[in-house]
């Protein structure tokens, strides 16, 4: 399988231009077939929130919480949805014209790219300053959370712990989509170079051919994997199981019940009253 | 430069005698060259820069010849050459302006031996592109004339998307002047395109001139009776008079009613972009208006709106605008 093209510069040297297209189709089958794989396992596996009579007694613990928990705060939503919607502009006008849907696709590409690099530099900054910025890596600290997924994943019923604000499969995610959201948007942004925008003179000459067949190819890699994991978080947004984190994201909160279902209070701490926007 | 050889690397060769047999060896070989007159593929196949496995020759089709008249109209078939198409009595009477736009193709000896179809369906003559450079056209990241240093004289000032590249064809934008179709087979059947929408620039496909897919073949032209007999004006400017290739060409159909107002009117332009512009603006502004040195003067503004020249094709815009207003007053001044 051919995973780059490469091609002739006027000087007679072999030069990297793209990623193949094959790894479109790969990505978009490694994701319809996850789905349909990890479908499949769901319809068997174990539910694995509290069992109720714990989740009882710890309603109890904490009664002094409120009814409604905010999860997103309107600010963290309006960011998700809009990156969401340039997300989708970028993909479909990036990849329609590969399974030949052919339209002019380049000023939406990049205007989309633009929408996207400055959600990104404004969530980066909300995060960093009105947010709790590590409730969303992962690190040695969630090696035991790990563990015992694992094992429920195999069956088991293991009380061990469950996860503070976010699931560890949604901070995996967050680790996945930063890899390559952050080379989709640097690479993207250094390609602007070659295009004509109202923004800035053309400069092709900003890199060598070497470096410029090195950034197209990752922006293409970026965005090949990009297909599948935005098919993995549709996915995992309209399951079932699932749909209580997607609503959160609509409506910006969750149910105390739920946030003792699926929470560990003491990694993910919620007073009495919590401040807006902390969250 | 790219160097051409005496001989062509070898490849497969198929000379089917029906448009059918033509047809199926397209929808066999996904990646068959589809050659008429071969005035365009012998550059490519001399110079090596395609190297297709399969070569289809339409040459021995008759069904691809000829022309006849059709509800009113034409239907000429892909495969009539240039001298056939410019002498033609029904072309001549009809639609004079495709027998001039025929006539002033390249030379004698090329317009015998080339086709109308090829002639609308030639690739580019961008020499960064035909050298067999990975510029965008040809898959890859960069247009090598669209950078500070190129040459770049001949290549567009409108639509430019990534890629610079012109249309050279001269019988096309009379084609779309004359609100030409276009037929084309494939194994899925047959679909009939306009001739505006059978050329597309490279915001749509940055690596084709036409929407002619892997296993289409365009077979015949169709030209509706809408503008026979209609007042037409075809003008080319190219280097040398006696052969070349257009730096801009302009054709029009246009009818006018008693006060000499315009009635309708097609403005045709080609070489400015990659595919055969149709100056919609300047046509909507200027009918119902006199056919005067004003009107000429305001469609030629009007169609040169948004050009951005490169660094040595800036002669270009004031060309088309002249070359407009030519076609709209009659070409026997010139102003700049």
């Amino acid at each position: 399988m051919e995973f780059v093209k490469w091609g002739l510069n006027p000087w007679g040297q072999n030069i990297l231009t793209h990623v193949s297209w094959t790894l479109f189709w790969a990505s978009l089958f490694a994701g319809v077939m996850f789905l349909v794989a990890h479908g499949s396992y769901m319809l068997l596996s174990a539910h694995r929130k509290r069992s109720a009579a714990e989740t009882d007694r710890l309603e109890v613990v904490h009664a002094r919480l409120p009814e409604r928990i905010e999860r997103h705060s309107l600010m963290a939503r309006a960011f998700h949805w809009v990156m969401a919607a340039a997300m989708f502009v970028l993909l479909f006008t990036a990849f329609l014209p590969v399974v030949g849907v052919k339209f002019a696709w380049v000023t939406w590409h990049w205007i989309a790219g633009l929408v996207l690099t400055g959600s990104i530099i404004f969530h980066i900054v909300h995060a960093t300053l009105w947010l709790d910025f590590w409730s969303i890596w992962v690190g040695p600290k969630d090696i035991p959370e790990f563990k015992a997924e694992i094992l429920r994943e195999l069956g088991h019923d293991v009380p061990g712990p469950k996860s503070g604000k976010y699931p560890l499969g949604n901070r995996l995610y967050h680790t996945a989509i930063v890899v390559a959201g952050l080379s989709a948007v640097a690479t993207g942004v250094l390609m602007m170079s070659r295009v004509r925008t109202p923004l800035f003179t053309r400069n092709p000459y900003l890199f060598g051919d070497g470096a410029w067949g090195f950034t197209y190819v990752t922006h293409g890699l970026a965005g090949v994997g990009l297909v599948g994991l935005v098919i993995a978080h549709v996915y995992f947004a309209v399951r079932p199981e699932k749909w209580w984190i997607t609503k959160s994201m609509l409506l910006g909160w969750i149910t105390r019940r739920q946030y003792l279902e699926h929470h560990e209070p003491e990694r993910w701490a919620v007073g009495a009253n919590p401040p807006t926007g902390r969250t | 430069m790219a160097v051409i050889h005496d001989v062509m690397p070898a490849f497969e060769l198929f000379q089917p005698a029906s448009i059918g047999d033509a047809v199926a060896l397209l929808n066999r070989y996904a990646d068959a060259w589809v050659m008429a007159g071969g005035l365009d593929s012998f550059d490519w196949l001399k110079d090596r820069i395609k190297r297709p496995s399969v070569v289809v020759d339409l040459s021995q089709i008759e069904g691809l010849r000829g022309i006849k008249a059709l509800n009113g109209g034409l239907e000429i078939g892909a495969g009539t050459t240039l001298t056939e198409v410019a002498r033609d009595p029904l072309v001549g009477d009809k639609f004079g302006l495709l027998k001039e736009a025929a006539g002033l193709v390249a030379s004698p000896q090329i317009r015998n031996q080339g086709t109308i179809g090829g002639n609308v369906s030639q690739d580019t003559r961008c020499w960064y592109y035909r050298a067999g450079w990975t510029c965008y056209r040809a898959g890859g990241n960069i247009c090598y004339a669209d950078t500070p240093t190129a040459i770049n004289r001949e290549h567009a000032i409108l639509e430019s998307d990534r890629c610079v590249a012109v249309n050279p064809s001269d019988t096309a934008p009379a084609l779309v002047a004359l609100d030409a179709q276009m037929v084309i087979q494939s194994a899925r059947g047959e679909r009939i395109v306009d001739a505006e929408d059978y050329f597309i620039g490279p915001a749509i496909d940055i690596t084709r001139m036409t929407v002619l897919a892997p296993g289409e073949l365009l077979t015949a032209i169709r030209i509706p009776s809408t503008w026979a007999g209609a007042q037409f004006y075809f003008e080319k400017v190219r280097d040398r008079n006696v052969w070349d290739f257009p730096l801009l060409n302009v054709a029009s159909a246009a009818t006018y009613s008693g006060q000499n107002n315009i009635e309708r009117i097609r403005l045709v332009i080609n070489a400015a972009a990659a595919r055969p512009l149709r100056l919609r603006a300047a046509e909507a502004a200027i009918v119902g208006k006199p056919r005067n040195e004003q009107t000429a003067e305001l469609a030629g503004q009007i169609a040169v709106q948004g050009a951005q020249p490169l660094r040595y094709n800036g002669y270009k815009v004031p060309l088309m605008r002249n070359l407009v207003k030519r076609a709209i007053r009659g070409g026997d001044r010139w102003s700049s």
